[in-house]
């Protein structure tokens, strides 16, 4: 029955959906897995390092908060900000369901995400979102400031401060615990 | 015995760091833009198109790739008519990384010890793997490695009872467990035979073999083939988001090895495949 259930979800690219953190439960329940989501304002960049010294009081109100795991590329002279693109996830996987129940609704990365992770989605009623790994120097373009604002020790593990503008990203567990990761390898799978 | 000066090596790792993080390679590229033609999956197809996009931003303005500039992985054949002088191999090598990592703008990604975890700075210590050779030159391969896919990396310690099979089934399954945390698609490199260190080394070494040149031995030729397509109805897809492109490449190497043993080891290299080398 879950197999079937889960081949009923379109594959096919959902609808595109423009976002503004601090999300709140609405902007949450209106997200499908296989959406677009182009984020506006602010967003959180922490990785392994920052992760292990902040657990659940991350250094940023968490309510309503989206998290990158990112950590950039030196800035170039000029420039706003070196290649950004995102880590894998399930490095976070142990830090996740403490933020996500202090009030994270978004996280964004690539990879895979844990049970413990879905389960806490579903309670908190928060969304996976990924990008796509190596398109860094593109999504650069997406950024507008940057700030250091904690840990600046970690170097390139610091916590972020981002303004972005369209930030491309992809629903990939939605907050009913839909995996996209799951359904998508299902439909093209070939044989045996 | 040609005598050369151990900054001209720094020099050469120093471009070959930039470079490699910056312009990814024509035969990448043409795979990736060959696999437009078969992904069906319309995500999938603006991944792929998305990765493409990002590396002609890269080259054009001189950006990195991804902001994992990676592990510098050095493979350099050394002819054995070569002296290095005013300087140490090991210290040109790694002079050459710091300087690049710093030029380049790229992401210092090395910690000191494995525990401690403390960033050594500069991208330094290069991996090293050095190899005596006939002749009067210095080749210098550089792989900038990410670190989620070399995290998908895998070694098993076969009997020599297995079969072909058996084989085909651990590497399917290697690529299977990582789905997408690799950043497919991906390149594959396997090795098999040699001893326990061995094997992965000879892993390693097949993903710098360039995409669609295959083994000259027909039969190991034709083992890859059947390898990228079954990995490539895994359903796996660009990101992991579900399509037929899960890999680009399968690249085999062997090697002799004990009568008791059959290591097969799997080495994973994301879409970014960063890879340069030179010649002095």
């Amino acid at each position: 029955m879950q197999k079937l259930k889960r081949k009923n979800i379109k594959t096919s690219k959902g609808k595109t959906v423009k976002l503004s953190p601090p999300l709140t439960d609405k902007d949450i329940a209106g997200l499908k897995v296989g959406d677009t989501v182009l984020i506006t304002g602010t967003i959180y960049c922490a990785r392994d390092s920052a992760h292990k010294l902040f657990g659940d009081k991350p250094p940023f109100p968490a309510k309503g908060s989206v998290i990158y795991y990112a950590s950039p590329t030196p800035t170039p002279p000029g420039a706003i900000i070196g290649s950004i693109g995102p880590t894998t996830s399930t490095r976070m996987d142990k830090y996740a369901p403490d933020l996500l129940k202090a009030g994270v609704k978004a996280t964004i990365g690539k990879g895979r995400r844990s049970q413990s992770v879905i389960d806490a989605q579903k309670k908190y009623n928060a969304v996976y979102l990924a990008i796509p790994g190596g398109t860094a120097a593109a999504l650069a373009k997406n950024v507008k400031k940057a700030t250091v604002i904690a840990y600046p020790e970690l170097g390139p593990e610091a916590v972020l401060e981002l303004e972005v503008v369209n930030f491309p990203t992809i629903v990939t567990i939605d907050a009913k615990g839909n995996d996209l990761f799951e359904i998508g390898k299902e439909k093209y799978h070939e044989g045996t | 015995m040609r005598e050369i000066v151990a900054s001209k090596i720094t020099e050469a790792v120093k471009n070959l760091c930039v470079n490699a993080n910056i312009d990814l390679n024509k035969d990448v590229l043409s795979a990736l833009n060959e696999s437009l033609k078969t992904e069906t999956s319309p995500i999938g197809r603006e991944i792929l198109r998305n990765i493409i996009k990002n590396a002609e931003i890269a080259r054009r303005e001189k950006l990195p790739l991804c902001q994992d500039t990676g592990l510098a992985c050095v493979f350099v054949e050394i002819g054995q008519d070569v002296r290095i002088i005013d300087g140490t191999l090991a210290e040109a090598l790694n002079e050459g990384v710091s300087r690049g990592y710093k030029a380049g703008y790229l992401r210092k990604s090395v910690t000191g010890d494995p525990i401690a975890r403390k960033n050594t700075g500069d991208n330094t210590p290069a991996m090293v793997h050095t190899e005596i050779v006939p002749g009067e030159k210095i080749k210098i391969q550089l792989l900038a490695k990410g670190g989620g896919a070399e995290n998908c990396s895998a070694i098993k310690m076969f009997m020599p009872s297995v079969s072909q099979e058996e084989i085909s089934n651990f590497i399917v399954q290697t690529v299977e467990t990582s789905g997408p945390n690799g950043c497919p698609p991906l390149i594959i490199g396997v090795g098999i035979g040699g001893s326990f260190d061995q094997a992965p080394l000879l892993a390693k070494k097949a993903l710098l073999k360039p995409i669609g040149r295959r083994n000259s031995n027909s039969d190991t030729a034709a083992w890859e083939k059947e390898l990228l397509k079954r990995i490539n109805q895994t359903g796996i897809g660009p990101m992991g988001l579900g399509g037929k492109t899960t890999a680009l490449a399968v690249h085999i190497e062997k090697k002799p090895c004990h009568i008791s043993s059959l290591p097969v080891a799997v080495n994973i290299n994301c879409h970014s495949h960063r890879y340069k080398e030179a010649i002095i």
